[in-house]
């Protein structure tokens, strides 16, 4: 993938999905056995629960250079714990209105329900927010915030990959 | 004022409490006062200069004043409410303190202001709490509120700001902070044992005044404040540095009422909405 300091290469987004275990990680599980072609620019997280996520875990994920931020989990009614993602829908709901309001794009953070099944769901999920993130450019406004000094982190290469 | 003095030497000669927690006055405007003799009981005041919130006394990070014995503590209608979340989250037992509700017409912005207050703090605008409620005690005359102006106005105002100009009013006010922690030290609802931003293994926070480390401490305050925020307006008052802090805070109170139908309330038995859920709860927002 191209790095993001090179301002000849086109820009590549890239996003962050925090997901929960038991529906939406096994949902991208089937979008790739089912061979759904979809964006590359998504790291998936995989936590046991929505409840799980915490707000700070957002704002990490855009301090370390993430354009975009996914969270999603199991529909309502569905959570393996019972009530994990209704907890999770309060913390957001609010998150989302705050974090909005210091000037965060909305475009940046996208919230879902995707279950094991909708294998289809996910991709669209992700090529949206994939989309929406190329669209608004790099999100360098957060952790450059009056750090001139900052340099995007380099993709790390694997060997043999 | 006479009402409130002879109730507090009331309790401490009959021994029911071992200090009361008030105002008095100080060498700079009012300040805490911790009474514990029954004759000095006269140096307690209140007028509008008591803006100081003493539900703070209470939160278990100050294990000092515990170790003085069962309190009385004087609270505004707005203070019962930092008692009532204290309670609500098993920090304090409601039967180990005894609360001396006072009427309250309004307080001013500051503790050395003038007794009668010619204009009310922003916090006091919209009070629904003159009159306090679930106190074991209630003194003073019945309070009407002045005229004042809230939050609300310039919420909306930075609201109508498009997000650039948002992002960087908060990014330059920010900047003021030296995470000095003053807001967090004064505040009757943070009593974690462990702030999250004192964590350094993961270090979530940085601990550092630096603008990227100060946007997520800011946030994760306000974040921890909902549906919990009492609305004293005591860390606004605290920070050195001049951060309207209470704007972050009335934004979530305003969230938290407008989604999930819920006030700060000094009823103890009211559950605190992060901490539950409706099946139905608005999720507009999720795709």
């Amino acid at each position: 993938m191209d790095t993001k300091g090179d301002s000849k290469a086109p820009f590549e987004p890239r996003l962050t999905a925090f997901v929960c275990n038991w529906c939406t990680y096994t949902g991208a599980d089937l979008a790739g056995t089912s061979r759904l072609q979809m964006a590359s620019n998504v790291r998936i997280i995989r936590l046991p629960c929505t409840g799980r996520i915490d707000p700070l875990f957002i704002l990490k994920a855009f301090e370390r250079g993430a354009d975009g931020v996914i969270v999603s989990g199991c529909h309502p009614a569905d959570c393996h714990y019972t009530s994990g993602n209704y907890h999770a829908r309060r913390r957001f709901a609010i998150f989302n209105e705050l974090s909005e309001f210091v000037g965060m794009d909305p475009g940046r953070l996208t919230f879902s329900w995707v279950s094991a099944s909708e294998g289809a769901k996910w991709r669209d999920v992700v090529n949206e927010a994939t989309e929406k993130a190329r669209a608004l450019g790099p999100f360098h406004a957060y952790p450059t915030a009056q750090d001139p000094a900052f340099e995007p982190e380099e993709e790390v290469a694997h060997a043999g990959a | 004022m006479q009402a409130l003095r002879e109730l507090a030497r009331d309790l401490l000669a009959k021994g029911e409490v071992a200090v009361v927690i008030g105002w008095e006055e100080g060498p700079r405007g009012v300040r805490p006062a911790f009474v514990t003799r029954p004759e000095d009981a006269d140096r307690l005041v209140f007028d509008a200069r008591c803006v100081q919130n003493l539900a703070t006394y209470l939160n278990p990070r100050r294990p000092h004043v515990a170790a003085m014995g069962k309190p009385a503590v004087c609270v505004k209608g707005c203070d019962a409410r930092a008692v009532a979340g204290l309670v609500r989250e098993s920090q304090v037992k409601r039967e180990d303190v005894v609360l001396i509700g006072v009427r309250c017409s309004g307080v001013g912005p500051e503790a050395n202001g003038p007794a009668v207050a010619r204009d009310i703090a922003p916090r006091c605008a919209a009070c629904d709490a003159t009159e306090p409620a679930h106190t074991d005690h209630v003194v003073g005359e019945p309070a009407t509120l002045p005229a004042g102006h809230g939050y609300d106005e310039r919420l909306a105002e930075l609201e109508s700001l498009p997000a650039e100009k948002r992002w960087a009013y908060w990014q330059e006010t920010f900047a003021r902070c030296t995470r000095c922690n003053a807001c967090r030290q004064v505040c009757p609802m943070c009593f974690c044992e462990q702030c999250v931003q004192d964590k350094t293994r993961p270090q979530w926070v940085e601990s550092s005044p630096h603008p990227r480390g100060n946007l997520a401490w800011h946030l994760t305050r306000a974040m921890h404040q909902a549906g919990r925020c009492s609305g004293c307006a005591e860390c606004e008052r605290a920070c050195p540095a001049g951060i309207p802090l209470m704007l972050l805070n009335r934004k979530v109170a305003r969230t938290v009422e407008q989604r999930f139908g819920y006030r700060a309330s000094a009823d103890p038995a009211v559950p605190c909405p992060i901490g539950a859920f409706r099946m139905d709860d608005r999720q507009e927002f999720i795709r």
